[in-house]
């Protein structure tokens, strides 16, 4: 084999550093193409050739999409550009979502050596993140972390949320970020230019990249500070609040973080019912917390879970929350509705005959519960959607007059149910305190598993049943809690309760 | 109304000689015809190649100037059987689709067209779906050249490149009386770039003037005997015809040394890959001037042995750079080498990887292994001797969601399938067949309806098998592009006439929206050259289906649900359709968006609907979710120690569909949604009526709020 001596191994052309490889991954509807126009038209317009390409396809509707774009200084031949970033060769990656980010990490587009990563901190959560009962989002600090480590340069901030303040779209803030990072070599006057050449909606457009500028170049403003001077948040009349003060003094002596929690508690009970609703939910709690021989977690958790499970969602409380104060102008706020517009409000409800016989005092309903005829006849009645308009007097008065039936609530079958099932779940945890503290915590959180209405509610309730039969399979191991934390984290996995019957059935092959 | 308007972009189509044209691969495809004198376009819409149909839609005003006649055809195969004008006239003509798919469904048409032969010249542009953003079945249009004879081009992936392979290849067809395939990849497809322009020239004959003029020859038609002679005729004329126009026009090129003990030979679409990895392994400069020979296949069919060979002549080591399977090309060179004699190593697939698309990095670790092992020297020393360590990076493919497309915000499309969710928790699981296009999306998450695709239009027909009836019926979905495409006729009639018993749900948007929005015989927009505005169930009725329900406003779930169950459960035997109709919302937003901004600022009365989720009502199951998908509701985390799991959120991308409420009211789910109607410019009584109530229910309010304590709510 001869070597030829024109093939001796040399150094890579110099003038390949002059190329700048930018890759946008965004997802579908993001304005990615609009941003890489903007991108195409500021370098040709500054003496550059510029390529850019895209992979549109189906993807363009909700799906991850990818715009490429190569450029170099104007030379006497046009420069070969790639039509795909590589993996380890990309100099400035810019992601308009966070798990995008982390997806361009992932297929190698961000590397120490070159890559200025530019992403938006907001979140466009997938399907799958979104339909499991539980908590499914993904976690934006491993992704935030993982790019710290990845990127030369890592700029992040909110900027959907900074394009929507300023009435546009991503694409214009992103742009604005991306010359703020100093990435590409041209000023400032040139990206605007830029965005004046493509002649759609400018204005907005040049407003959100003045914001994705500056927050690019000096950080993010914190948006806690806002809440911090949030208003007094309970109101009422003297002898009440009076009675409010009392039961939160109450709260102080109960151990550890607890009495924080109790006291977020307590305003939901109260709210809920009443005051002496309160008082019930706080003797109750208290009778927990004494067997609280340890840090307060049992406490806490007996504070946090117990308010739930106390204020059950019933018709009541649906009915006061579409009636109270601060809704409509919530909605309002929410909807940019002003002064100058009209606003009609539509609720979707739909009340099975379970709901209604739920209403009926104790024992009757129960009679009438047990009766398939009778419910067969309610349902008849009142089993349908019903569209109401609580913007209209007659609408709003139905569901005002049902939101104020607290009186009436104590005596409902609903009630109840709701209480049998907190002396049961109590009584367990009662039951296996002594012997096993960490077991009564995670019996405590396994309320978490009963939520929803109609028939979502009875899956929980009956996923709560099937953990709480495993409570009586494992109580008495060393490991009885980690058990039940797995039963319970398996429950909230799927709807149906598929993994929690797996994990059942783990359980079941050794006890 | 396709969803992207190239309104602006068509008037670059005019530019002249001497003017610089700037802009995307298609639309540079599109001058490229008309500077090369075509007299008919045609083809069927899909990705990549959508947006060509588009342009040649919004240019049809510029087309009738030139004489030259665009037909949006009703499938690939109709655009395939088109190209019959060019066997007997000498006029140019060009037809568009997608490959392969697109391929497979012409392949009838273009096999007859191959073996006629042409006396214009003939075109097909196929936009190879292949690699990353394609949305179907990974493989290959180039089998489809090798068996019906017809070449094959493979340009560079730049726009001079593109536009000069469109004027070559017509000339090439009509040099070798053969149709010529030129396979545009998705990337080319949307790449931008600038070329130097001619003037647009008028076709020599027009097909009206052809009308006046009839020929016919039986020699041309594909009957015996002459369909011998047709065979000997593409082997002994048209291919030698081809190769030598082949060589002598130069359509393939060569780049590098001349001299060099190894060599590369590249599809055209794929030298940009091959040059950045030179590039990076220092082999290569800035524009591409290459240390390594490059035989560079512009032509990827028919092959040319000598020119191959001449290439190979002195080297030791040769690549094959082939992306797809099976290796068509490495085998047909592996073979001229063998006849040959030659001791030339081929390289290739031992290499690269056989099946998936030449990412950057694929290309580069075949690259450098190729050098490796032919000529180690040449590799700059880094890359021979790596010594720098790689940071770790976390391992995020755990915590990443994959983000595969799914109906978009206020799709029709999604009622459907939240309601045959309903009906599936009634009567449980049922053999569910669907077809091409958006509403295959449910087969994925949240959904996971339909279990097969079997091409475009044969939803139905796919179910063929369990016509005969059985305890459960079986349900097949498609939609109205794939009813026109190929449904009323393969899937339909096939029902019909084996009088099968199983249920077909017609997803009707209005448009042939997966593809952008094009019109289709049943869409409801006037079209003023298309007949449009042709019902789905009068097609239907025509076939001899009776069993026919049609569902107007797919967003009423409760009777989307019933409909669905009486098609399940009815006595009545025979087939049984649902036609579902509502407008693709993508394309309704774009219409009806503007026209909605302009009346608000007309100072018009204007209801603008948007959906709400009360977070205090809703308990965080996510029951919604897991019946919508829909990208505007999301979660959000409340800022309530007592809260462990997200809430339901609606974010203001809301386009107010009313799917949310309908489902939550259907399934039962929860009365957390609510729609807000936001009136502008609301009448003068209307304004004092809703100020009047509105004091009452706030004087309600507040009586109630000042005897009881009030707690701020938690948003």
């Amino acid at each position: 084999m001869t070597v030829h001596e024109s093939l001796a191994p040399r150094e890579a052309d110099p003038r390949l550093g002059g190329i700048i490889k930018l890759a946008i991954l965004a997802v579908g509807g993001q304005g990615g193409g609009v941003l890489t126009n903007w991108i195409e038209g500021v370098a040709r317009a500054n003496g550059y050739a510029a390529q850019a390409t895209s992979v549109a396809g189906v993807a363009q509707r909700t799906g991850a999409t990818v715009y490429y774009v190569e450029m170099a200084p104007l030379g006497e031949h046009t420069p070969i550009f790639s039509l795909m970033p590589a993996a380890g060769d990309v100099d400035i990656m810019m992601t308009a979502e966070m798990m995008e980010a982390g997806r361009a990490i992932m297929r190698g587009f961000v590397t120490p050596d070159r890559t200025v990563l530019i992403s938006s901190s907001h979140r466009a959560l997938a399907v799958s993140e979104k339909t499991v009962p539980g908590d499914g989002i993904a976690s934006s600090e491993e992704v935030k972390a993982a790019a710290e480590v990845a990127a030369r340069r890592f700029i992040c901030a909110d900027f959907d949320s900074l394009a929507v303040r300023n009435g546009s779209v991503i694409s214009a803030t992103l742009f604005g970020a991306l010359a703020a990072s100093g990435a590409l070599p041209f000023s400032r006057e040139a990206f605007e230019e830029a965005i004046r050449a493509g002649g759609k909606g400018v204005e907005a457009s040049l407003r959100a990249f003045a914001a994705g500028f500056e927050v690019a170049s000096q950080g993010e403003e914190n948006p806690l500070a806002e809440e911090a001077a949030a208003p007094a948040d309970v109101t009422g009349p003297d002898h009440l609040m009076r009675d409010w003060q009392a039961l939160i003094e109450r709260t102080r002596a109960l151990p550890g973080d607890a009495a924080d929690m109790a006291e977020a508690g307590l305003k939901k009970v109260v709210s809920f019912q009443d005051l002496a609703y309160g008082r019930e939910y706080l003797e109750r709690l208290e009778g927990i917390a004494a067997k609280d021989h340890r840090d307060g977690t049992l406490a806490r958790e007996a504070a946090k879970y117990l308010a739930n499970a106390m204020a059950y969602d019933d018709i009541i409380r649906v009915a006061d929350a579409k009636t109270r104060t601060g809704r409509r102008e919530r909605i309002a706020t929410e909807m940019r509705a002003g002064e100058a517009q009209v606003m009609q409000v539509t609720e979707f409800l739909h009340p099975r005959a379970e709901e209604i016989v739920s209403m009926l005092p104790a024992k009757m309903g129960a009679r009438w519960a047990a009766n398939p005829k009778r419910m067969a006849l309610v349902d008849k009645l009142f089993n349908r959607g019903r569209r109401m308009r609580t913007d209209r007097l007659s609408s709003f008065m139905a569901l005002y007059f049902l939101g104020g039936l607290k009186g009436w609530r104590r005596r409902t079958l609903r009630h109840a149910d709701e209480m049998a099932h907190v002396d049961a779940w109590l009584g367990r945890v009662t039951e296996v305190v002594d012997r096993d503290y960490d077991l009564a915590v995670e019996v405590l959180r396994c309320q978490r598993l009963v939520k929803g209405y109609s028939d979502t509610h009875a899956r929980g309730q009956s996923k709560f049943a099937r953990v709480m039969e495993g409570v009586g399979l494992v109580a008495g191991r060393d490991d009885a809690a980690d058990w039940i934390r797995r039963l319970r984290e398996a429950a909230l996995l799927d709807e149906g309760g598929k993994a929690l019957d797996g994990a059942l059935k783990t359980v079941r092959s050794f006890v | 109304m396709a969803e992207r308007s190239f309104k602006a972009e068509v008037e670059h189509l005019k530019l002249g000689e001497g003017e610089t044209f700037t802009g995307e691969g298609i639309l540079a495809l599109t001058k490229a015809l008309l500077e090369a004198g075509v007299g008919y376009v045609g083809g069927y819409q899909g990705a990549p190649i959508s947006h060509l149909m588009d342009v040649l839609a919004d240019a049809e005003e510029l087309l009738a100037e030139l004489g030259v006649r665009f037909e949006a055809n009703a499938n690939e195969a109709a655009a395939g059987a088109m190209l019959a004008a060019s066997v007997h006239y000498p006029i140019r003509g060009a037809v568009t689709f997608k490959g392969s798919v697109g391929v497979n469904v012409a392949s009838d048409a273009l096999a007859n067209l191959a073996s006629s032969g042409v006396t214009g010249g003939a075109m097909i542009i196929v936009g190879e779906d292949y690699g990353e953003g394609s949305s179907i079945m990974q493989e290959r249009t180039h089998a489809f050249a090798m068996k019906s004879q017809f070449w094959l081009l493979d340009p560079r992936p730049n726009l001079p490149s593109i536009v000069k392979m469109v004027s070559d290849g017509f000339d090439l067809s009509e040099a070798s009386n053969t149709p010529v395939m030129l396979m545009v990849r998705i990337r080319s497809c949307h790449v931008t770039g600038t070329f130097e322009c001619k003037d647009n020239q008028r076709p020599g004959l027009t097909v009206r003037d052809a009308l006046s003029n009839p020929r016919s020859d039986f020699s041309r038609v594909v009957l015996p005997p002459m369909s011998y002679a047709h065979e000997q005729d593409k082997i002994n004329n048209r291919w030698p015809a081809a190769e030598k126009f082949v060589r002598e026009r130069g359509l393939n090129e060569f780049f590098g040394p001349k001299q060099a003990s190894l060599g590369i030979v590249v599809q055209g679409g794929m030298y940009n890959g091959v040059i950045r990895a030179l590039q990076r392994l220092g082999l290569a400069d800035i524009h591409g001037e290459t240390q390594i020979p490059l035989y560079v296949l512009n032509v990827t069919y028919p092959l040319i042995s000598d020119e191959f060979l001449e290439f190979c002549a002195g080297k030791d080591h040769v690549l094959v750079v082939e992306e797809g399977q099976p290796e068509f090309i490495e085998t047909q060179l592996g073979s001229f080498l063998y006849r040959a004699g030659s001791q030339v190593a081929l390289h290739g697939k031992d290499l690269f990887p056989m099946a998936g698309e030449y990412t950057g990095a694929v290309m580069l670790d075949a690259l450098e292994g190729f050098i490796r092992q032919a000529e180690p020297g040449l590799l700059p020393a880094a890359v021979r001797a790596p010594n720098a360590e790689k940071p770790e990076i976390p391992d995020l493919s755990k915590t990443v969601p994959i983000r595969p497309p799914g109906f978009c915000t206020g799709c029709p499309e999604r009622p459907i399938f939240a309601a045959m969710k309903l009906v599936e928790a009634e009567l449980g699981k049922h053999q569910i067949a669907a077809d091409i296009g958006c509403h295959l999306f449910a087969a994925l998450p949240p959904f996971e309806i339909g279990g097969a695709t079997m091409g475009y239009g044969l939803g139905p027909a796919a179910n063929g098998a369990f016509d005969g009836g059985g305890e459960k019926r079986p349900v097949a979905i498609i939609g109205d592009g794939g009813f026109w495409h190929n449904g009323l006729s393969s899937s339909f009639t096939n029902m019909s006439f084996n009088k099968s018993d199983g249920v077909a749900i017609v997803v009707d948007n209005y448009y042939s929206a997966a593809t952008g929005g094009q019109d289709v015989m049943s869409s409801r927009a006037s079209n003023p050259t298309k007949s449009t505005k042709n019902p789905i169930s009068k097609a239907l009725k025509g076939v001899g289906i009776d069993w026919v329900r049609e569902v107007d406003r797919t967003y009423d779930v409760a009777r989307m649900r019933d409909t669905i169950r009486e098609a399940l459960t009815t006595p009545e035997k025979g087939p049984k359709v649902i036609v579902a109709s509502s407008e693709c919302m993508l394309n309704r937003q774009r219409r009806e968006k503007p026209l909605r901004n302009k009346a608000i600022k007309e100072g018009r009365r204007v209801e603008a609907p948007r959906f709400g989720v009360d977070s205090e009502v809703c308990t965080g199951d996510h029951a919604c979710m897991r019946l919508s998908g829909c990208p505007s509701l999301s979660l959000k985390k409340l800022d309530d120690p007592l809260r462990d799991d997200p809430v339901a959120h609606i974010d203001q991308s809301c386009v107010g569909c009313g799917n949310c409420g309908e489902v939550a009211d259907a399934a039962i789910l929860c009365p957390s949604f609510y729609r807000a109607d936001v009136v502008h410019n609301p009448g003068g009584f209307e304004k004092w009526w809703a100020g009047l109530r509105s004091r009452v229910i706030d004087w309600l309010i507040q009586r109630r709020a000042t005897r009881r304590l009030e707690f701020r709510v938690a948003s």
